[in-house]
């Protein structure tokens, strides 16, 4: 009998159609996943901008989402590789502490926002606050970003194909910034510095990661802090 | 929070379906804010008509009489109820008069807005009842918006809802809070200008009245309040023949839009526009800071 390949076919790949159930039922079973499981395969269907879609992952599932996505989509992410076939909205991947976030198409405002770790690939164009208060998440965004990006950005990587809007990098800490088209504005404190070898090796390895074949690492430039904001100091009262 | 959404049709054929789209995409944002709803409909005006929507708290006693109390005026005065609104049509030529005779003989009677074509229906309750009541789905028109509201800087009233309307055939939703509203207030009752409420939002409205009475366009006005007004906001705007969305320099206050060969939509999020049709191949992109985007039925053609 053919059931017995139906039953592993199901297993493969867990289908959520949320046109047809409530978003609980996917980020349920999502939280349920018990370690060194196989049942690491998902698909969401008609997420149809819907909020919070994959939030909490804490294992190494694959998430496929099928459409676009409202606020905070997979929020929180510890280890699952999640892709969304379509746009998100507000804070996608915010607080990621590991993992792999990939959108195809646009995010909204402060994508990646507190993120501690893992990749966050936005293939199209990031809006603003971009990486808002990074402190260790790698972001890559292959079209622009908006403004007030890396805002405090603490540590990790923001990667820019394209340009950044005004106020990047505003009291930024030890965020790494790399943009690869023009900057309207920085912020206070942030500076262009010197792209070294050890940047060009990290800029590869990202680039590589998210799967960008066709742009070297030395058409970047690199920002990062003057470092004269860490400690208040009345003599930059103007500048905070 | 407060939800937002504007529909400006290009393709004719849909506009029978307006009242309909419009309040789906509402509806879908009634978790932004449930305290009251309002849509303004723009229909096809018709040579030398005017239209006045009108609300009273009692309908009973106030739209009692109304139409043969307005015959005296204007003979080819209509009244059509609906719920706590009426829409009163008139020869364009003695819209005024009628206005006047309505503040003489019914005080509770309130205007909502007036014009060669807008509908204003507005009312506290979420989307769902507030559409239903007033048979929203059933109508047709070029252009739309429509608000939910989660309220901050005024009380929870029918005439703290929105869309706010403060000239003729304008109206504009707010999500957001202006930090000078006070202050512009004062200049623009200075200026002649009056207000029905201590909502910010009328504010706005009333400025960019203002601002079109001495001669701008839409855009043009639009442009102006990225200068005087401070605070958050994103508005739609509507006018007779226009539609406008404009959000401040933060921008902190979600927009996405979405444009078709049939139409161009605005949803405070994405999931407004989900039941469009075509959506998923329209164009849709997230306004950007302190920029105008605006749209002329007129200008187009």
């Amino acid at each position: 009998m053919d059931l017995s390949v139906k039953r592993e076919s199901l297993e493969a790949m867990r289908v959520f159609d949320l046109a047809k159930m409530p978003l609980r039922d996917l980020n349920s079973a999502l939280h349920a996943i018990a370690p060194g499981t196989n049942d690491t395969r998902f698909e969401v269907v008609n997420p149809r901008g819907s909020h919070a879609v994959a939030v909490g992952i804490d294992q190494p599932v694959t998430v496929e989402v099928r459409g676009s996505v409202g606020y905070y989509c997979a929020g929180m992410n510890d280890g699952g590789t999640v892709t969304v076939h379509g746009s998100a909205g507000p804070g996608v991947a915010e607080n990621m502490m590991s993992g792999t976030v990939v959108i195809e198409g646009d995010a909204s405002q402060y994508a990646g926002a507190t993120g501690r770790g893992g990749l966050l690939v936005i293939k199209g164009n990031a809006a603003s606050r971009c990486g808002i208060s990074m402190k260790g998440i790698d972001i890559v965004v292959q079209g622009n970003i908006g403004h007030m990006s890396a805002f405090m950005g603490q540590s990790g990587h923001l990667v820019v194909l394209g340009n950044a809007g005004d106020a990047l990098g505003d009291s930024l800490y030890e965020a790494k910034l790399f943009v690869r088209g023009e900057v309207k504005s920085l912020g206070a404190d942030c500076i262009q510095k010197e792209l070294r070898p050890e940047h060009i090796e990290k800029l590869a390895d990202l680039l590589e990661k998210a799967g960008i074949t066709d742009v070297r690492p030395q058409e970047f430039k690199r920002y990062g802090s003057a470092r004269t904001l860490y400690n208040f100091n009345i003599d930059n009262a103007d500048a905070y | 929070m407060c939800g937002i959404v504007g529909l400006f049709l290009k393709d004719k054929s849909l506009e029978p379906q307006l009242g309909a789209m419009l309040s789906d995409m509402l509806v879908i944002m009634t978790d932004r804010g449930p305290d009251s709803a309002g849509i303004a409909i723009y229909g096809a005006p018709s040579d030398g008509r005017a239209k006045i929507t009108v609300q009273s708290a009692d309908p009973k006693q106030d739209f009692a009489g109304l139409e043969a109390l307005l015959k005296p005026v204007d003979s080819s005065v209509a009244v059509a109820l609906k719920s706590t609104h009426a829409v009163i049509e008139t020869s364009a030529a003695k819209a005024s008069a009628v206005r006047d005779l309505l503040a003489q003989e019914r005080g509770g009677i309130r205007v909502m807005g007036s014009g060669d074509s807008v509908e204003i229906y507005k009312e506290v309750g979420l989307p769902k009842e507030v559409v239903s009541r007033f048979g929203i789905r059933q109508m047709g028109g070029t252009h739309g918006i429509g608000h939910t509201r989660m309220a901050t800087e005024s009380a929870v009233t029918t005439l703290g809802a929105h869309p706010f309307s403060t000239g003729a055939d304008q109206c504009l939703v707010h999500n957001g809070s202006l930090s000078n509203h006070n202050n512009l207030r004062r200049e623009l009752v200075r200026e002649g200008m009056t207000f029905e409420t201590q909502n910010d939002s009328e504010v706005a409205a009333a400025y960019l009245t203002a601002e079109m009475a001495k001669g701008k366009d839409l855009g043009q006005a639009l442009t102006s309040a990225l200068d005087d007004l401070d605070g958050f906001f994103t508005f739609v705007v509507g006018t007779k023949s226009g539609f406008g969305v404009v959000r401040d320099p933060i921008a902190c206050k979600p927009a996405v839009m979405a444009e078709t060969d049939q139409y161009i939509a605005f949803g405070s999020e994405y999931r407004a526009l989900v039941n469009l049709p075509g959506i998923e191949n329209a164009r849709v992109w997230e306004p950007e800071p302190a920029t105008v985007y605006f749209w002329d039925h007129e200008k187009a053609a």
